[in-house]
């Protein structure tokens, strides 16, 4: 058959024609719980595989810069679209004020109030208003800055200090991923916006953990995201040792494939404490990660023919 | 007058609700005659900008005074703007607060004395 039939077959089946065409893939490394290792993750897993660049949606605190020798190089910046009123044309009429759904304009008594931090950028209240009072200004959230080796680039986004919502540079750094390569995409910790964000459009998420009560506690949370969002994943135990095997039960269990599990080593926590990468320091470790990538690989291909 | 009081109930036998923006509940009431009416807070569960969102209602009730516990930045903005008079500090029972609000032992804010998101139970 004709490949222009089969697209357009398998289009009508509601399979992702865009990931049909790319044999590369796309991995978000989250976790519940902050600090259990999802840059180690990230950064190493990254130099293990062919043909990778990182991107560090981590845009409150982003580390995995701290791996690479390079220093970062600002690339642009990021903002959101805010309004600004004339109040020439403003009858304060309210309909903005409605209909913001974060509350970020009030009207008062005939004043007209704005809360710049609590805007979003939806650009609703320009469509909205009947006197063509709305015109927008760029608010800036902060920078995209590059960095990595010239072998694996490495993109991240940087909030700016005071700014509550970094979900828009999370979105437009993720849109540097080029689709000739496999992307890692090292998550913000937790669960909510800028982490479902960073997990969203990744054909495999790698749920990072640790097997302490919290680490349990965090990726069940972790999970219950990551089901909504209807991605395949597995998990990853990091620090095996420190704790017990509740996190190994509870995979078992429910069903989650177990893709690795990272000791609690003195070696490896020095390599981290330098900013030496593992398998840079402990060479045989890329073949733990590259047999995370190839587990990986066997799962979203199994799952993509059910 | 109108004086607004945040409220955990709807009764002046309730306790007060010392957020303002995320109370349950406003008290409406004339503290001459003592007529009151429960109004309850739909801005208790926004996502954000509760505080504004308070202040535009109880403005459209013609509320002269409000009685609470904390006001925030944004709340504060927009309760002035409203020219509504602010006394913070409150807590205990309704009905004592109103006698205290008669008897001028209650304090008057002139700026926010609680930072943003302080109604929002630990949550920063």
């Amino acid at each position: 058959m004709e490949m222009g039939r089969v697209m357009i077959m398998a289009e009508a089946a509601g399979i992702n024609i865009e990931k049909m065409k790319r044999d590369t893939m796309k991995i978000s490394v989250a976790s519940g719980k902050g600090g259990t290792g999802k840059t180690t993750i990230s950064v190493n897993l990254a130099l293990s595989m062919d043909n990778a660049m990182l991107i560090d949606c981590d845009v409150e605190e982003p580390n995995c810069h701290l791996f690479f020798k390079e220093p970062m190089e600002r690339v642009r910046e990021i903002g959101i679209p805010i309004p600004r009123f004339d109040l020439e044309k403003c009858d304060r009429c309210g309909k903005c004020a409605e209909f913001c759904q974060y509350n970020a304009i009030a009207i008062i008594k005939n004043k007209l109030l704005f809360f710049e931090e609590l805007c979003h950028g939806c650009g609703g209240c320009k469509i909205i208003c009947p006197n063509d009072a709305v015109s927008e200004t760029e608010h800036v959230l902060g920078i995209i800055e590059k960095g990595g080796m010239e072998e694996m680039e490495l993109y991240h986004g940087l909030l700016k200090i005071g700014e509550p919502f970094g979900v828009p540079i999370i979105k437009a750094v993720k849109e540097l991923a080029s689709p000739d390569k496999n992307i890692i995409f090292d998550s913000p910790p937790g669960t909510a916006c800028p982490a479902v964000e960073a997990m969203s459009d990744s054909d495999f998420v790698i749920l990072v953990t640790e097997p302490t009560p919290f680490g349990l506690h965090d990726l069940k949370l972790a999970v219950d995201v990551v089901r909504n969002i209807g991605t395949p994943f597995g998990v990853v135990i990091n620090r095996a040792g420190i704790g017990d095997n509740r996190v190994e039960i509870f995979c078992e269990e429910d069903g989650i494939p177990l893709l690795a599990t990272i000791p609690n080593d003195l070696d490896i926590a020095k390599l981290y404490s330098k900013g030496i990468p593992i398998v840079e320091g402990i060479p045989e470790f890329k073949q733990e990660f590259i047999k995370i990538y190839d587990k990986i690989k066997e799962i979203v291909k199994t799952q993509g023919v059910e | 007058m109108k004086i607004a009081m945040t409220s955990k109930g709807k009764d002046l036998e309730s306790e007060v609700d010392t957020r303002f923006g995320r109370c349950v509940y406003f008290i409406i009431v004339d503290p001459d005659t003592m007529e009151f009416e429960a109004v309850s807070n739909e801005s208790a569960n926004a996502s954000g900008g509760a505080g504004p969102q308070a202040a535009q209602a109880i403005s459209k009730k013609g509320v002269e005074v409000l009685i609470t516990g904390n006001v925030g930045p944004n709340a504060y903005q927009a309760l002035e703007a409203a020219g509504i008079r602010v006394l913070t500090g409150s807590n205990g029972i309704i009905k004592d607060m109103i006698q205290k609000f008669k008897n001028g032992e209650l304090e008057e804010a002139n700026s926010a004395n609680v930072g943003s998101h302080a109604g929002m139970g630990g949550r920063r």
